[in-house]
């Protein structure tokens, strides 16, 4: 088998546009995901990340523009194969009272087995993998009603896992997760990435993003704001513009990750920002320009 | 009701084996004591001795009549009510999963009312003296008329959702059943006025093997195809979304899906009249003890459902001999007593879906 590297992006959103009503959730958005990265979103609240990863994961048929999955048209490819390549784990998982931990990531399994087909012993070991991953095993067998929030959002990161996708879909996987599971879970994604999957996370928290991330998206208003690595990404400027809100951003030293600051909201005065310490936390502050737009315009 | 914690945990095929084979002795017990059970008195072992004939195997000699019975009245009517409960059960265990809804039964979507009203047209024409099978063919265009005007009116707006559906499915119910009353009313019939009312009780008696064909493929087929969507059914359960991204085609898997309940209670009700309760309270039970899975709830909840409507009809024609209770009358009498002991006795709370 001759081996080549291929440069068809995993994910290849180009142009993607979606409306509801009079709300232009997307607009015309760009994003991009090489297999083997670790793309995240970020943005302020409505800026369209979890729009966003539902059009990518085939569940809302967005009105313009594109998707290409492995340099497929999404739209040309059945669900069931789409279901093969690509997981996504929602924000609030929906579930339904009575069924155990196991049976709902066995769930995982739907997409590789043929109608008239149950689960075999493989199922189940891919599926107990998976549960190991996540650290679920310890509640295999409770009932997902019984289950704390953040337990179930492990869960149902176990369930993607045991999809055994090429392409990873989060939308806020951490947001329930206590401080300890935020790094647990976030450290299993890289440690998956750079395994080689690809996967495209809407994350809340900026500095997890910035520390966890090899790309990042900024969307405001249902439109790409800049994009490109954390420290491009990540400036004072970008983030007044998206959050409105004025920040420092510096080296963390222990991790050595790049840290945002959020100082206060960009239209309060200074003298209403209490800054402990007496000097701001920027004196390391990494301030870049902001990146041409070149890259979210470019022809894809 | 014991939670069955070991069942839980063995694989699906294991669960169905072991659910089904316990579930086919049940049905197999039960339709041998009802066969034996009558006016006529027939001793068990002549009843197996007479099915073992059936069988060919060469018996020791057995009444004439006795071998009629069995054959022309009583057999029958015990394989109509099977499969009367067979759909009642599978029906329901699909439309609670579909509509995430604990209250969905098998007429949810105007099926039973539809049924009601077309044979009550049949009965107040006169129709049904004329023409042996007028009843159940206009029960049977009547239910199916109905589910088609619920769906129609889920869809016309173009913002299809189950919660319209459903919605649809009640204000359609009661539209039918304010006609079936009027038209009660206005009857001036007695004798049809009492046929009505026996049919809307509902009941298996003197059921006949033209019975059994008419409703018979029609509730296997349905069974079949809801079966083999169960696991379909199972993500569907999560949500549209979830279902979605893991590879379901939801909107027609749900249009399959609600097209075989409805066939199959459509077929049960054209037999059978409307049997209260079976598809509501059936599948509750039995997904109290083996859980939501609904490639075990859906195959359990047939057998499930053709036990409890043998049983019922086995006391509802020998408890006040020579004359004969309704079975819909039992299925209700029995069975709602029967689960709201279980709802205050269960320590878990009833899966709200």
């Amino acid at each position: 088998m001759t081996h080549h590297i291929n440069h068809t992006p995993a994910v290849d959103a180009c142009g993607v546009s979606f409306r509801v009503e009079a709300a232009t959730l997307l607009d015309r958005v760009d994003v991009r995901a090489d297999r083997g990265q670790f793309v995240g979103l970020i943005g302020p609240n409505g800026a369209g990340k979890s729009t966003l990863l539902r059009a990518i994961s085939n569940v809302l048929s967005y009105q313009d523009g594109a998707v290409s999955l492995h340099g497929a048209d999404l739209k040309s490819l059945p669900a069931r194969k789409v279901a093969e390549i690509l997981a996504l784990v929602p924000q609030i998982a929906p579930y339904t009272q009575g069924f155990t931990t196991f049976e709902l990531v066995l769930m995982g399994r739907y997409p590789h087995l043929g109608r008239f087909q149950a689960e075999g012993r493989a199922d189940d070991q891919i599926a107990r993998d998976a549960m190991r991953l996540t650290e679920t095993e310890a509640f295999s067998n409770r009932t997902i009603e019984t289950l704390s929030g953040g337990e179930r959002q492990r869960v149902f990161l176990a369930r993607a896992v045991a999809q055994q996708p090429q392409v990873l879909l989060l939308d806020e996987p951490t947001s329930n997760l206590d401080v300890l599971h935020q790094l647990k879970i976030l450290t299993l994604v890289r440690r998956l990435v750079d395994e080689g999957l690809t996967a495209i996370a809407a994350i809340h928290d900026l500095n997890l993003a910035a520390r966890f991330c090899d790309q990042l998206v900024l969307l405001a208003g249902g439109r790409v704001v800049t994009d490109g690595p954390p420290r491009e990404v990540l400036t004072p400027e970008t983030i007044e513009a998206a959050f409105g809100v004025k920040s420092a951003i510096y080296r963390e030293p222990v991790t050595g990750a790049l840290a945002v600051s959020l100082i206060g909201p960009a239209d309060q005065s200074p003298a209403e920002v209490e800054v402990f310490g007496g000097t701001t936390p920027a004196l390391t502050v990494d301030v870049r320009a902001g990146r041409s737009s070149e890259a979210t315009s470019a022809v894809c | 009701m014991p939670s069955l914690r070991g069942y839980r945990q063995m694989g699906v095929t294991a669960r169905l084996g072991i659910g089904l084979s316990i579930l086919l002795v049940l049905v197999l017990a039960v339709g041998l004591v009802s066969l034996s059970l009558g006016p006529v008195d027939i001793p068990a072992s002549h009843v197996a001795w007479i099915a073992l004939s059936a069988l060919g195997f060469d018996v020791p000699e057995f009444g004439r009549t006795e071998q009629l019975v069995i054959d022309q009245i009583r057999l029958p009517r015990i394989v109509v009510g099977a499969a009367v409960g067979m759909a009642l059960g599978v029906a329901g265990a699909t439309m609670q999963g579909l509509f995430r809804n604990p209250m969905a039964d098998p007429g949810i979507i105007g099926v039973s009312a539809g049924g009601a009203l077309g044979a009550v047209v049949a009965i107040a024409s006169g129709l049904t003296g004329l023409f042996f099978l007028a009843l159940p063919v206009f029960a049977f265009v009547g239910a199916m008329s109905a589910a088609m005007l619920v769906y129609g009116i889920a869809v016309v707006g173009g913002h299809f959702s189950m919660a319209t559906l459903l919605l649809a499915g009640v204000a359609v119910n009661a539209f039918l059943g304010a006609i079936v009353s009027a038209i009660i009313i206005v009857l001036p019939d007695n004798a049809a006025l009492r046929e009505i009312l026996f049919w809307l009780a509902g009941g298996l008696d003197s059921r006949s093997w033209e019975h059994v064909r008419i409703a018979g493929p029609l509730i296997l087929g349905s069974a079949a195809v809801l079966l083999l969507l169960a696991r379909d059914l199972n993500l569907l359960m999560l949500g549209d979304d979830e279902a979605r991204s893991m590879g379901v085609r939801v909107g027609a898997t749900r249009v399959v899906m609600l097209l075989a309940a409805s066939l199959a209670t459509g077929a049960a009700v054209a037999v059978s009249g409307t049997i209260a309760f079976v598809g509501l309270v059936v599948p509750h039970i039995l997904r109290l003890m083996l859980g939501p899975d609904n490639r075990v709830l859906i195959p359990m909840s047939a057998l499930g459902g053709a036990v409890f409507v043998i049983l019922a009809d086995t006391v509802a024609r020998t408890v006040i001999q020579p004359a004969e209770f309704r079975v819909g009358i039992l299925t209700a009498f029995v069975g709602a007593p029967f689960f709201i002991l279980l709802l205050i006795k269960n320590k878990r709370q009833v899966y709200s879906l």
